[in-house]
């Protein structure tokens, strides 16, 4: 078995140009699962039978939701491998995922209280998925503004990825805890909603979309990680020689 | 360099003792801004007796969070600012070890206290001695918890010129599953209903934070001194 395509992946120059030459590929596919899965979502599923078109927002909602999640994950996971192995790289990946993540976040919680405006009849409720989702998003504001406080980057970069992995320790407890504290104070708003079983022609155009939201994620994650590269890198030669004209 | 573990955290946790009980206002302005903070409460909203009732666990822990928060954030500052802090960091004896003990004497400085003024407050909103013990006891298990994930916060923002605002960013967000536990535990110590779920939680992220907390503050800290 060979591994130098892995061992290179630590190397900036070839992951900067794996990032130039993935990232239109990754735009394509992402545009083609969000145009279908919107276009076949938004208008060729079926009405739901108790919210009618309103749940239509699901398509939007519920990938930024999963993304918001995924790009923590992505984002500590980097933050580990360059904590652990020294692998600079990793806390590119890092600083590269957080903002991401963070638009996901706001993404799901706007998405969200426009769904729930019509159905709970409130923009804002204390609910545990509501508020998980806040707190994820107070974690990455803490994360990126701990990552800028530095003066010198590099102490910037592990203050940030060791704050990451305190936070993913603590983002099981915070969906339990909020999920058992709420069970005290008030019924389940969300009970019904809670197992969607849908039929193919919803559940398929979500899944597409989904699938397109993954692929976008890529792809602003390389189009970010260039950027990344470039500011981290600006010292060495392989950069020099790339830009400079001859 | 032959100390044993035991002895060096005797030796840190005296010494940390003897410098906040040398500077007092260190060791009351936490408690009075936690006064001060519970006493915000009844003055903005309607003070009357059954509504203190309900707001009480409320009041009580995020006051406790707030002072909590104001207390640590000097727990690493002094030191480093003159340089102990890099001996202790040379001194060979684990970091994760002296963390613990400058930890441990900040709960019993500031943490201890507050369980003891809690009652005092707790009078003040209403709340039906019968429940004080119960208050106490889950106060005592969150401040522990707090320093614990303020000790990690101090850690990460020590070199850092505004670090009083950074901290609370960091700290709060990881306070929050602490905050609902703690104060659903108050609100059945005062209803009178069963403690046991919410105080067996509050013991889980007390142990849980003590296990881990030493190590990853060990961590930020070599990141920040160097």
């Amino acid at each position: 078995m060979n591994w130098t395509w892995f061992h290179r992946l630590a190397s900036p120059p070839h992951v900067y140009r794996l990032a130039t030459r993935l990232a239109p590929w990754l735009y394509a596919g992402a545009a083609l699962g969000i145009a279908y899965g919107l276009i076949a979502g938004l208008f060729f599923a079926p009405p739901d039978y108790q919210q009618g078109d309103a749940f239509r927002i699901i398509y939007v909602h519920a990938p930024s939701a999963w993304l918001s999640l995924s790009a923590y994950t992505t984002m500590a996971l980097a933050g580990a491998v360059a904590l652990v192995w020294r692998i600079k790289i990793g806390y590119a990946v890092a600083a590269a995922c957080a903002p991401i993540g963070a638009s996901f976040t706001i993404g799901a919680l706007i998405t969200g209280s426009l769904w729930g405006r019509p159905m709970w009849g409130t923009y804002w409720a204390w609910d545990p998925r509501l508020t998980s989702e806040l707190i994820l998003l107070f974690l990455y504001f803490g994360i990126i503004s701990l990552r800028q406080a530095f003066d010198d980057p590099a102490r910037g970069d592990r203050a940030a990825a060791v704050l990451g992995l305190v936070g993913v320790v603590n983002v099981p407890i915070i969906h339990y805890s909020v999920q058992w504290w709420n069970s005290l104070h008030q019924g389940a708003t969300l009970a019904k909603w809670a197992k969607p079983s849908m039929p193919g022609s919803m559940l398929v155009p979500l899944l597409s979309v989904l699938l397109g939201f993954m692929l976008f994620f890529g792809a602003v994650l390389c189009t970010r990680l260039r950027a990344e590269v470039l500011v981290r890198e600006r010292q060495s030669n392989w950069i020099n020689e790339m830009v400079s004209i001859p | 360099m032959s100390l044993p573990a035991t002895a060096v955290m005797r030796l840190i946790l005296r010494r940390e003792l003897k410098l906040s009980f040398r500077r007092p206002d260190q060791l009351v302005q936490p408690l009075v801004f936690f006064l001060i903070v519970a006493t915000l409460f009844p003055l903005a909203m309607n003070p009357q007796l059954p509504v203190l009732r309900q707001i009480a666990p409320g009041v009580l822990w995020v006051g406790a969070l707030l002072s909590s928060l104001l207390a640590v954030e000097g727990m690493f500052r002094g030191d480093a600012d003159d340089g102990t802090l890099e001996q202790m960091v040379l001194s060979g004896h684990g970091l994760s070890l002296i963390v613990t003990a400058k930890t441990l004497a900040h709960w019993l400085i500031s943490g201890v206290a507050l369980v003891l003024v809690s009652p005092l407050m707790a009078t003040a909103l209403n709340v039906p001695s019968s429940a004080f013990a119960l208050i106490m006891a889950g106060l005592a298990l969150g401040t522990l918890t707090l320093s614990w994930l303020g000790a990690i916060g101090a850690a990460l923002t020590v070199g850092l010129k505004r670090g009083s605002v950074m901290l609370s960013l960091i700290v709060l967000p990881l306070a929050m599953p602490l905050l609902i536990f703690g104060a659903s535990a108050t609100d059945r110590a005062i209803t009178g209903d069963s403690v046991a779920g919410p105080m067996y939680l509050l013991g889980a992220l007390c142990l849980f934070t003590t296990s881990l907390a030493p190590f990853a503050a060990a961590a930020a800290l070599r990141i920040t001194l160097e």
